[in-house]
Order: structure tokens, then C-alpha cells, then sequence
């Protein structure tokens, strides 16, 4: 069992990563669809390794209002994960979800009510819960999740919470860019999963790697 | 004109008046600006750790409290600083999610304010403001040509320390 640096990791664990997180997003948008009862659509993810300080680059800078759900994660599997999408995201899902008019424009300042809140966090719930689980039937490994903690802050901000975490085990952090959407409209998702440096150790030994 | 120097997680640079120097999104990271108030050069890290000795990997010094000051002084040296002269200001070490619990994992923010105090306080460096804690994200702008920190946050006034 070799150590796992993200610098210096390899093409064929990255593979690995990159499916499971194809696999964990193709089912957390299926649960999205599922919840709304409409279609959505995804494109193949993206998925990066990225050094610290081009992260929120990816986001559309570090200083771009965001939301981010993040759970963390217990059992065979350690760590955190997090959902995180920037705002007109988060009000169309909340406008789908509430079943409330979509505006024209879902840029610029806006301030959540408490219901809006919660339809997020339960909208964050869903899509953690499948691409979770998605993870646990491909590894065979168990995971239980926590309760969904929200913050709605700049990029940056937000993402140095798991980047802190990838921080102890290399100097990149792995993120799962996903676009959803209906055919009227497409928004962005991200995706970041952090297990600590031995729960990558029983995700890559448990696909025989 | 002036130039802005932008510092990204897990990076440092410096900087001489009258360019400014800042970094964006500060979350449970901390922004540690180094300043020589003879010469107005300035120094700015963005660290995410408190200390480089506790993890393998740390092939990044920028990113621990204890490294990236001591290569930030270097840094600023090179371009003309004054070690005995410099003082320091700075602001994060937020806890960006509200975990019931004080799990250290969590609790990362504040560990991340106390390694810079310590390390500054071992360095002879004082600190002359600080703003830091609470639960949200912070961009800070360094003025080298008046010494002043400012400080924006969502939803918040602009703060000037």
C-alpha cells in the first residue's frame, strides 16, 4: 500500500477518482431530477486537480458569492464532502424546488428567506446522499454522512475549509465540475470530496488499486 | 499608477507603495501582512495551516503559518525591507460552517490564528491590529503607502484596520 500524494499521483488512480466522481454526480443529478419531477440533464464532469491557489479561479474567483453545503463523513470512509454552486444556481434549483416563478435575471444580490434556506440544504441532502451512496456500492465501503452544514460566502472563503483538508495530504485538491439543467437553462455544481489520506487508501484499495 | 498584487491560497509575495497588495476569500485561512513602515514595503501570506512540522507533505512552505513567514521576511529583505523595522496585521482564521461540535478538524481557523501569533510572537514581530474569528469570509487589501489594512466582507461595511 503506497502513500497517496496528490502531486505525484497517477494516471490510472486518477482515472479512478475522475469515475467515481462521474458516477457520484450521474446519480446525484438523477435524485435532483427525481425531486423536482422534471428532466435534467448533465454533461460528463470535469474533474481537476488543482493547486491551491488557481481553486476559486475555477469557481469564477475567489471573491463570487457562492453557496456551500458540506457534510462530513464517517465509518469506512473519513473526511468531508461538499456540493457547492454559485448563486443564480441556487435560486433556480430553489425556483424549481418551491415550484416558484424563475425570474429573468438570476444574477446579482439576493438574500434567501428561511423556507428558501432549507429547500437548499434539503436540495444539498439529495445530491450528497446519492453521490455518496453511489460511492458506497461501487467500494463496497461504508459511509454515513452527517447533517448538511450550509454557509453562503465568498468562493474562496468557502473552499479553504476542504482545501485545509487536502492541505495535510498534498498540495492540490481534486473538484468535480458538473453542469446541470433543463433545456431552457444550464447551471454549474461543483463537487469536492475529501477523504482523509487513508480513506483514499481503502477507496483505491477497494477497486483493486 | 499603482499595481495590485494578487496573492492566491497557499501563496505569499511582497510589495512596495505605492502598489497594493491583497488577497480574496479568506475562509479558516489567514492573511499575514509583514510591513516595513520606513521603507512602505510590504509582505502578504495567505496560510492555510498552522504548522509545517505536523504534515509529510510540505513541499509548499507558503502554506504553514511557521514557513511562510520566515520566507515572507527573506522575500521582503531581497527588495529592500528592514527586518528590525517590520510589524505585522492580520485577519481570517474564520470557521466558515457552524459545527455543533469542537472537533479539531473544525476548530481550524483559530489554530490557524494561534500558530501566526506564536510564531510572530517567537519572531519579535508585534502585531499592531488584528481581525479575525467569527464565521465569515473576508478580502483584505494592504496599503503600504498609509500602512493600513482594509478589510471587506459579504453584507458587511468596508473595516479599515
Amino acid at each position: 500500500m503506497s502513500d497517496i500524494d496528490f502531486n505525484k499521483i497517477n494516471s490510472m488512480e486518477f482515472d479512478v477518482l475522475r469515475e467515481i466522481g462521474n458516477i457520484g454526480a450521474g446519480n446525484a443529478t438523477t435524485a435532483l431530477s427525481q425531486m423536482i419531477n422534471s428532466k435534467i440533464d448533465m454533461k460528463v464532469p470535469n474533474v481537476e486537480l488543482l493547486e491551491f491557489k488557481n481553486l476559486a479561479d475555477i469557481v469564477g474567483g475567489a471573491d463570487r458569492i457562492v453557496v456551500g453545503i458540506l457534510f462530513t463523513l464517517e465509518n469506512d470512509i473519513d473526511g468531508m464532502m461538499m456540493f457547492m454552486m454559485d448563486m443564480p444556481a441556487s435560486r433556480y434549483l430553489v425556483n424549481i424546488l418551491l415550484g416558484n416563478p424563475q425570474p429573468d435575471d438570476l444574477s446579482g444580490d439576493y438574500e434567501f428567506s428561511e423556507m428558501e434556506l432549507s429547500a437548499l440544504s434539503e436540495i444539498g441532502n439529495i445530491i450528497a446522499g446519492a453521490y455518496l451512496s453511489s460511492l458506497s456500492t461501487l467500494t463496497n465501503l461504508t459511509i454515513t454522512s452527517s447533517i448538511p452544514y450550509m454557509a453562503i460566502d465568498m468562493a474562496g472563503a468557502i473552499l479553504s475549509v476542504p482545501a485545509i483538508e487536502f492541505g495535510k495530504i498534498g498540495d492540490k485538491a481534486l473538484l468535480i465540475e458538473t453542469e446541470f439543467g433543463d433545456k431552457e437553462k444550464s447551471v454549474n455544481g461543483y463537487f469536492i470530496l475529501i477523504p482523509t489520506l487513508n480513506s483514499y487508501k481503502a477507496i483505491l484499495n477497494s477497486l483493486g488499486l | 499608477m499603482s499595481k495590485i498584487i494578487k496573492v492566491g491560497m497557499a501563496d505569499a509575495n511582497v510589495c512596495a507603495a505605492p502598489d497594493v497588495i491583497t488577497t480574496l476569500g479568506l475562509g479558516s485561512c489567514v492573511g499575514i501582512v509583514l510591513y516595513d513602515p520606513v521603507s512602505k514595503i510590504a509582505g502578504l501570506a495567505h496560510i492555510m495551516l498552522p504548522d509545517s512540522t505536523k504534515i509529510l507533505n510540505n513541499s509548499n512552505k507558503y502554506k504553514f503559518a511557521d514557513t511562510a513567514i520566515d520566507i515572507l521576511i527573506k522575500d521582503m529583505m531581497r527588495i529592500g525591507a528592514n527586518r528590525n523595522n517590520l510589524v505585522a496585521k492580520i485577519a481570517g482564521g474564520a470557521q466558515m460552517f457552524n459545527f455543533g461540535n469542537s472537533s479539531e478538524m473544525m476548530r481550524i481557523g483559530d489554530r490557524n490564528v494561534e500558530a501566526t501569533k506564536e510564531k510572530l510572537a517567537q519572531l519579535g514581530i508585534r502585531i499592531l491590529a488584528e481581525d479575525t474569528g467569527a464565521n465569515y469570509g473576508r478580502t483584505i487589501e494592504f496599503y503600504p503607502e498609509t500602512g493600513l489594512l482594509h478589510i471587506k466582507a459579504v453584507g458587511r461595511e468596508l473595516k479599515i484596520i
